[in-house]
């Protein structure tokens, strides 16, 4: 069962974050670009490019980034930290069908 | 009995490189589904199929270089027998072999002809396969040998004929098509808080982009002021019924495309999104397929995203305009009190050919763009 799990390494996060941007920009490599500048600038991410990576990080983590959270977020040190902040707090989502509920499992 | 003939996906296009068959003699087929891949200067194409049918017979073969309008297969509609079309198929065949070049080996990565004894074979490899499912993820069945080693350097010889195709088509466009300019600044604050209201509470995977909003009222605008959809043929406007949007879309690799949104001016915001989102997806996977290309009514180009404050296209012939869209920004805007205030714009520009239509049409053609998004809740 997938279940949304309450707490991930960040090394965890960042290897999400680079399978997501795979799909997308497959010559990406999180490592060699500034973790401070714009992320969508420096990998040229459209609107449409951000939101397919939003709607993977969604799949993958079950945290789902607000439109008003966008522009905090472009940065890979900013997102990393978002996706931290989420998972942590418990307010991920599970994306397994069977389990609806919003919020993290049970201990 | 139907001939499935190779479609063009535009004015550029003269000829296609036959890639693969998707489908079988003795298949039953319906409309939509893929029957075969080409490859074009736009990359590689999946060819749908336009009827309901049963395939009776294959014409074209793998590494075969085939003008537009050749036979590429033979159906069988409902009622007739399959088999009996099929023994009148050599005829047919022979004919496309007199027209059909067999592909030079060419850095676009040609496949080799094949040898002899493998051409009775040609069918053989289609048939082993299971009929393959018309999916943008589905892999052809029979891979081309490429001769390139290494992903980045086929995208970079596949940009090659794709950036002769643009050039050609650009310089005939200047060569041949007046143009003239009109350039107007809207207001978008409202449309983006309607839009904030809409995607509010919604999982990404459902929200709208603004291009999908802008791109729906342009659509609504070509179907309402004529002169600017369709296409100048013959020295003549030969104005579309329909408004098949086309929407210039950037590769990743380098180069670019044009799907078209089949009547945009129907579709309601969210479907809008679905075929926008799918478009793109499939142009940026290489999975085109033949419905996507050829037949779009006015096209329009989003450099909004790249940062470009506005930018002013060139007609794609022989389409009669093309539409600009630049970045969205805070402005100096003057208020009704005549004071200055910031607001985010956009700036719309729009280019068309002046044989079909003048500066009023355009400048109506324009106001009616910028109604819609001022007033996104009425659309």
């Amino acid at each position: 069962m997938n279940t949304a799990p309450s707490s991930r390494s960040d090394a965890e996060l960042r290897a999400a974050l680079q399978d997501c941007l795979a799909a997308i920009a497959p010559e990406a490599r999180l490592d060699a670009i500034d973790p401070q500048a714009s992320l969508r600038a420096q990998l040229d991410l459209d609107s449409y490019d951000f939101l397919q990576l939003l709607i993977a990080l969604h799949e993958r983590l079950g945290v789902d980034v607000p439109e008003s959270a966008y522009a905090s977020v472009d940065s890979v040190q900013r997102l990393l930290g978002y996706l931290a902040a989420a998972v942590a707090s418990g307010s991920t989502e599970s994306m397994n069908p069977r389990t609806p509920s919003i919020g993290s499992p049970p201990p | 009995m139907i001939e499935l003939r190779l479609p063009s996906f535009g004015a550029d296009m003269d000829d296609a490189l036959f890639v693969a068959w998707h489908v079988q003699p003795g298949q039953a087929v319906h409309k939509g589904e893929v029957a075969c891949v080409v490859e074009t200067q736009k990359g590689a194409i999946d060819v749908e199929l336009w009827q309901d049918g049963t395939i009776a017979a294959l014409v074209a073969e793998p590494g075969q270089r085939l003008p537009v309008g050749a036979p590429l297969a033979l159906l069988a509609e409902a009622g007739e027998d399959w088999q009996a079309i099929a023994r009148e198929a050599p005829r047919v065949t022979a004919a496309v072999a007199g027209v059909a070049a067999v592909a030079p080996a060419s850095p676009q990565a040609a496949p080799p002809p094949p040898p002899p004894d493998a051409a009775a074979g040609t069918e053989a490899p289609a048939s082993a396969t299971a009929p393959v499912p018309a999916s943008p993820t589905a892999p052809a069945p029979a891979p081309v040998p490429r001769p390139e080693a290494g992903a980045p350097r086929e995208r970079e010889a596949a940009s090659s004929p794709m950036r002769e195709a643009i050039a050609a088509a650009m310089a005939r466009s200047k060569r041949e098509i007046p143009h003239y300019y009109l350039a107007h600044e809207i207001r978008v604050d409202a449309a983006l808080d309607w839009l904030e209201r809409v995607n509010a509470g919604k999982p990404p995977a459902e929200r709208v982009l603004f291009a999908a909003l802008a791109l729906r009222a342009v659509a609504q605008a070509a179907a309402v002021v004529p002169g600017l959809n369709g296409h100048w043929i013959d020295g003549g406007v030969r104005a579309a019924d329909r408004v098949h949007l086309g929407v210039v879309t950037a590769l990743r690799g380098g180069g670019l495309v044009v799907p078209a949104l089949h009547d945009a001016d129907r579709l309601d915001l969210a479907a809008t999104m679905a075929a926008l989102s799918q478009a793109i997806a499939r142009a940026r996977a290489g999975r085109l397929r033949s419905g996507d290309l050829g037949d779009a009514t006015i096209t329009v180009s989003n450099l909004g995203d790249l940062g470009c404050d506005e930018g002013w296209g060139v007609i794609y012939p022989p389409q009669l305009a093309i539409v600009g869209l630049g970045r969205i920004a805070p402005r100096p805007v003057v208020t009704p009190e005549g004071t200055l205030a910031a607001a985010r714009t956009v700036r719309l520009t729009l280019a068309a050919d002046h044989r079909a239509s003048d500066g009023l049409v355009g400048a109506r053609f324009i106001a009616a763009v910028a109604h819609r998004l001022e007033h996104p809740e009425l659309t």
